[in-house]
This record gives structure tokens, C-alpha cells and sequence, in this order.
């Protein structure tokens, strides 16, 4: 397999989105975890433009770094409890052990028997990738995604209007 | 490009790294963050298989597109949860909410 | 990607192909991000000016003829100041804000077309990047307030937040409406499709609200609670001194600048004006466009006094955002009413002045329609808003206060 320049990119996409998580799950700091949250949808963002998705990429940037990780971070500051230094994890080496029994089980079950020992299934099937505008009309067209485009936005308004009830202070009246 | 393989497996990391968090982390936004990291890794496996299976047909991305849809919605929810919760008991370590117990 | 010019010579001259392509890349993208480095050298000695002009005083005038080098003596100023990190703060992210702020507003000309034969990258999801690596600057601002670890940056930065989030739906729903009348989100096709009319004739209101909104989202007065001098102590940059608020100093100036370039590619013809082929005139007129902009910028924030932060989001939730939606859906209706009827050309993309001149009268006529609606409301609202006044008025003065 030839180092080529995209091989790098995916090796520097992939640093950057593991590191990052591993920030995220032993941070002492939350505010740096939220960074360390920032710089791993970033790399997941960089596979995206790997992919080919870059529409994915794009919105996995304004909406998960721009809007959802700034969410954290004010969920961060309005929660700053008073134990925070004590212990950061609960019976540490047992969840260690399940995670990386669960990792090997994936690898070794899952993905080592299907995908790596199968030559077939190793290169794109072919160049010919669809394109922004035909993700546009297939949530446009009746026989396509069109109801659950329309559902998704009822989720998110129902969502919207959950999040403000459910988080407003309690002692004015509504 | 690159083995299909390789994505599997980065996104198979991404979901343990995840999934560690959840189970052991004692603050609920870190909880919540490794929910985050989980949904990520689903999305870059779902997004490496359109691409490599099934790259003429528009269902790997608009599937990708509506997980990002869900995953907005359940992480303002769960923080408004949490932030109500800090509200009214000043803690959020999961572990103490325990008032319906027994 | 084929290897022309200097990645086919450095090819030539022995170099492996990738490598060349590599430092040809890096040759383009300094030579691109080189436009607004130097512009804001220009700017900062602009905007003093015309403040100065403005408020009846002169400006510099010392260094250099019209103080022209007055850009440099504040740099050096700057480069020469102590540098200081309060004790408590968090170092890394102290240190990383200026330059990711710096960084958000020089990423977005990546993407912008100067000439027809001249631009960064011609991406197919423009609009989109540029909304995204805007939303950067965001992030930039949270973590300066936070790491200052002081509490009046770090109120400054909650104020900030809440009001770059809030008026980025105003942005975005106004961005929707060249994409649509293009259709397409690059931003070379967005330029193309104006050849036979601008679309800020087309759709001022969309241009109104993309220049209010973008007026916002720098933090230029009306909006400039942002910074804040006289009240809040300098906002989420009070802890820093020295190069990096220089950085922020810059971004500031330089967003502005963006913002005004921008609003020349979606709205104002980009390039086209007469004899608009030779690629340098065509790079005049986008300046030239994009000056009158950047002027009139200017001149509004150094004339209207400060909003305050709840006047702001009232304004954007009540007014802004109602309006823009409404906006969309107005255009989109009049344009796909038009196609059906044949009257306006499908793909406006290399459409002549005539055949667009129906659909640009139509939509003209719409959007003074919703203009009118506009206007006759706030006159309402200034009328029921003067009658209250003066009621409280009299009452005071019946009980005799």
C-alpha cells in the first residue's frame, strides 16, 4: 500500500479525532474537555472531507462546533460543582477492561472476518459520488426523504421547545 | 484511498473511547460529551461505508445528515435536564440522583 | 489534479510529483492569504480616518503624509509592549484565542472569487464553509473570556456568545436567498448567475438583512456592546496587552472588511461592471463595490449610539428573524410562480439583462410590497410607543410629580 498524500491526511485526521476523545474522557478541567470535544468532531470533519461528503463536513462544523460544543460549554459553566477535583471516574479499571473488551470484540469479531480478510470489500466501488444538490432534491421528493426531512424538523422544534421549559428558572410565572 | 478497514477501525476506537466515558466518567456533561464522541463514530463508519459500498445512491448521507438532526436535539435536551437537576439538588453526578430508588 | 505551471517546472527539474504538487499548493495559498494580510495594513489607517473625518478631528496625521504609516507604528507599538498572561489563567487556550479569531476571518477569503480566472477554491458548498469557519470566531471569543479567568471577560464572552449565535439565523436564511436564485452554494456560480442582474435589485430586502446581521455578527455599532469601551472594561479582551490584542484588533477590522467583500459577491454583482473581462479591471470593481460598502459601514457606526443586550435580542427574535423567514418564502414562491409561468429563465446562470428583467421586476415589486408592510408596521408601533409615553407623561404630571 503506497504512502500517498491522502493516506497521510487520514493518518493526521485520525490522531487528531482519538486524541481528542481521549481529552474528552480524562479531562480534571470540563472547559478543556469541551476543547478537546471541538478538536475531535474536527478530525471526524476531516474524514468527512475524505469521504467525499463535504456538504457532512461543512454542517458537522457549524452545527456540532459551532452550536452544539458552545451548549456544553455554558452547560460547563452553569454547573460548576464544588466537588469537581475529587474523583473523576467511577470503578476505573473494570470500564477500562469492558471498553477495551469491547473494542477487541468489534475488531476481532466484526471487522477482522468481514472487511479486512475480503479483498472485495477493500476499494471504493466506484468513483461516481452523488452530489449536494441531488442531497437536496432527495429531501424535496415525496417518494424520497421527504417525511422524515419533515419529521426531523418536528423533532427539533419539539426539542427547542423542551429545552426552554424544561431549563427556565421555576418561580416566574408563566 | 484507503482500505475501507481503516475507517472501521478508528470509528470502532472512537465508540470505545465513547463508551469508557459514559460508564466511568462521575459528571453528567461528561457523560453527555461521550454521547457526543459514540454518535460521532457511528456517523464515520455509516458516512465510510456510502462511500465505499454504495457511493451512486444518496442514502449514507442523508442518514448521516438526520443523526446530526438527532444528536442536536438529545444533547439541549439532556443539558436542560442536567441544568435543572444542578438547579434543584446542586449536583450533577449521575450517581447521586437516586431518589426513586429502593 | 493536473500539475501545471510551477508544480509542472518543479516536476521538470527533478522533484517527486507529489512534493511538487505540495509546495505549489503552499505557493497559491500564501499568495491568496496574502490579500487580506495586506489589506488590513490599508484598513486600520481607513477606518481611523474616516472616524476622525466623522467626529470633526483630523486623525493621524504625523506619521508618514496623511499618516499613512500609522498601521506600522501601532504594530511596532505593540510588538514592543510586555507580555502578560494573568497568573490563573489557562495558558494554552489564553494563547490560542487571538489566533484562532485571527484565523476564522482569513480563512473565509479562501473562497472568495476575485476575478472570473482568480479565486482561492471554488468549493460547491461555499455559502456553507463560510458560515461554518465564521462560526469559528465564536468558539475564539468563549475561550478568550474563559481563559482570562476574570470574571468581567468572562461576562463579556456570555453576552458575546448569545448574541453571535442568535443573529446567525438572520444570516443564514438572507444567504438562502442568492443560493436559490443561483442554485448553487459555490460562490463562482453565485458571481455568474448576477451577469444579467445584481441580485441586491432583485432582493434588497435579503441585502438589507445580510448587511444587518453581518453588522452583528462583527460587533459594529449599534452592536458593539461586543467591546463595549465606555461600559463593561473592554469586554472578553480586557486580560490581554501586546501582539495578541493587536490579533483581535486586526480580526475585528478585517471581518468588517470580509463582510463588506461578501456582500459585494451576493449581492452586488462581485466582479461585473463594464469592461468587466480583463481580470484587473474586474479585481477594480469588486474593490471599488466593496469600499462604498465598507464606507457605509463606517459611517453608521461611528453615527448611531450602542444598543443594549436585551433591545439586541429582542430585536433579532421579534423582528429579524420573522422577517427573514418570511423573506425566503416570499422570494421562493414569486421565482418558482414565475418558471412555471415561463416568464423567468431556469438556470439564471449566463442569462442575458432581457431575459431576467421580468423576473427582476416581479421580485422588485414583492419586496417593496413587504418593504411597505414593514414600514407601516414600525409606524404603528412608534405611534402606539409615543401614545403610552406620553399617557405616563400626563399621569405623572396629574399626580403632581
Amino acid at each position: 500500500m503506497e504512502i500517498t498524500i491522502v493516506t497521510v491526511a487520514f493518518i493526521v485526521f485520525a490522531l487528531i479525532s482519538l486524541g481528542g476523545a481521549i481529552g474528552v474522557v480524562t479531562c480534571h478541567n470540563l472547559f478543556r474537555g469541551t476543547i478537546w470535544l471541538m478538536v475531535s468532531l474536527f478530525g471526524a470533519a476531516g474524514f468527512f472531507v475524505l469521504l467525499s461528503a463535504p456538504f457532512l463536513a461543512a454542517v458537522q462544523v457549524l452545527v456540532y462546533i459551532g452550536a452544539i460544543a458552545i451548549l456544553f460549554t455554558f452547560a460547563v459553566m452553569l454547573t460548576r460543582s464544588i466537588s469537581n477535583l475529587k474523583t473523576r471516574f467511577t470503578r476505573l479499571n473494570i470500564n477500562i477492561a469492558a471498553a477495551i473488551a469491547l473494542f477487541v470484540l468489534l475488531v476481532v469479531g466484526v471487522i477482522g472476518p468481514v472487511f479486512i480478510l475480503n479483498p472485495d470489500l477493500q476499494q471504493p466501488v466506484s468513483s461516481v459520488t452523488r452530489t449536494t444538490i441531488d442531497l437536496g432534491e432527495a429531501f424535496a421528493r415525496g417518494n424520497s426523504f421527504a417525511l422524515p426531512f419533515e419529521l426531523a424538523s418536528l423533532l427539533l422544534t419539539a426539542a427547542m421547545i423542551g429545552a426552554i421549559v424544561i431549563a427556565r428558572e421555576s418561580d416566574d410565572e408563566v | 484511498m484507503v482500505p475501507l478497514w481503516f475507517y472501521l477501525i478508528v470509528a470502532a476506537a472512537l465508540f470505545c473511547i465513547g463508551t469508557f466515558g459514559v460508564l466511568a466518567r462521575r459528571n453528567g456533561v461528561a457523560v453527555l460529551m461521550s454521547v457526543e464522541l459514540m454518535l460521532n463514530a457511528v456517523n464515520i463508519n455509516l458516512v465510510a461505508f456510502w462511500r465505499y459500498l454504495t457511493p451512486e445512491k444518496i442514502n449514507g448521507m442523508a442518514f448521516a445528515a438526520f443523526i446530526f438532526v438527532v444528536a442536536a436535539a438529545e444533547a439541549a435536551v439532556g443539558l436542560a435536564i442536567i441544568i435543572s437537576v444542578y438547579r434543584n439538588r446542586r449536583s450533577v453526578i449521575p450517581e447521586e440522583a437516586d431518589t426513586l430508588r429502593g | 489534479m493536473d500539475c501545471t505551471g510551477l508544480c509542472e517546472t518543479l516536476f521538470r527539474g527533478g522533484l517527486d510529483q507529489g512534493i511538487a504538487q505540495f509546495i505549489s499548493l503552499l505557493a497559491g495559498v500564501l499568495l491568496v492569504s496574502g490579500v487580506p494580510l495586506v489589506t488590513v495594513i490599508f484598513l486600520i489607517w481607513v477606518e481611523r480616518k474616516i472616524a476622525a473625518r466623522i467626529q470633526d478631528r483630523l486623525g493621524p496625521n504625523r506619521v508618514g503624509p496623511f499618516g499613512l504609516l500609522q498601521t506600522f507604528a501601532d504594530l511596532i507599538k505593540l510588538l514592543i509592549k510586555e507580555d502578560i498572561t494573568p497568573t490563573a489563567a489557562d495558558r494554552l487556550l489564553y494563547n490560542a484565542a487571538p489566533l484562532v479569531a485571527f484565523a476564522s476571518v482569513v480563512l473565509i477569503w479562501g473562497v472568495i472569487p476575485y476575478t472570473p480566472y482568480h479565486f482561492g477554491a471554488d468549493l460547491e458548498i461555499g455559502v456553507l464553509y463560510m458560515v461554518a469557519v465564521a462560526s469559528l470566531g465564536t468558539l475564539a471569543i468563549m475561550t478568550a473570556g474563559w481563559a482570562s479567568n476574570n470574571k468581567y471577560a468572562l461576562l463579556g464572552a456570555f453576552r458575546v456568545v448569545a448574541l453571535l449565535v442568535s443573529y446567525e439565523i438572520p444570516m443564514v436564511f438572507a444567504l438562502l436567498v442568492p443560493v436559490m436564485l443561483a442554485g448553487s452554494m459555490s460562490l463562482l456560480e453565485i458571481v455568474h448567475a448576477q451577469g444579467g442582474m445584481w441580485f441586491g435589485i432583485m432582493a434588497p430586502i435579503s441585502a438589507v438583512l445580510f448587511f444587518i446581521s453581518a453588522q452583528a455578527e462583527t460587533g459594529r455599532a449599534p452592536f458593539d456592546l461586543i467591546e463595549a469601551e465606555s461600559e463593561l472594561v473592554a469586554g472578553f479582551n480586557i486580560e490581554y496587552s501586546g501582539m495578541k490584542f493587536g490579533m483581535f484588533f486586526a480580526a475585528e477590522f478585517l471581518h468588517v472588511f470580509t463582510n463588506a467583500i461578501l456582500l459585494v459577491v451576493f449581492f452586488f454583482g462581485g466582479w461585473y461592471g463594464p469592461l468587466w473581462q480583463e481580470p484587473l479591471i474586474a479585481f477594480m470593481w469588486l474593490g471599488l463595490k466593496a469600499s462604498v460598502l465598507y464606507f457605509i459601514s463606517l459611517w453608521i457606526r461611528n453615527t448611531v449610539p450602542r444598543l443594549r443586550i436585551d433591545q439586541v435580542m429582542w430585536f433579532n427574535w421579534f423582528r429579524l428573524v420573522p422577517l427573514s423567514i418570511a423573506n425566503v418564502l416570499v422570494i421562493a414562491t414569486v421565482v418558482k410562480i414565475m418558471q412555471l409561468l415561463n416568464l423567468a429563465p431556469r438556470n439564471l446562470i449566463g442569462a442575458s439583462f432581457g431575459e431576467v428583467l421580468p423576473l427582476t421586476l416581479v421580485l422588485l415589486l414583492a419586496n417593496i410590497a413587504m418593504g411597505l408592510i414593514i414600514v407601516g408596521q414600525l409606524r404603528t408601533a412608534g405611534q402606539t410607543a409615543r401614545v403610552a409615553a406620553e399617557n405616563r407623561a400626563s399621569v405623572r404630571a396629574a399626580i403632581g410629580d
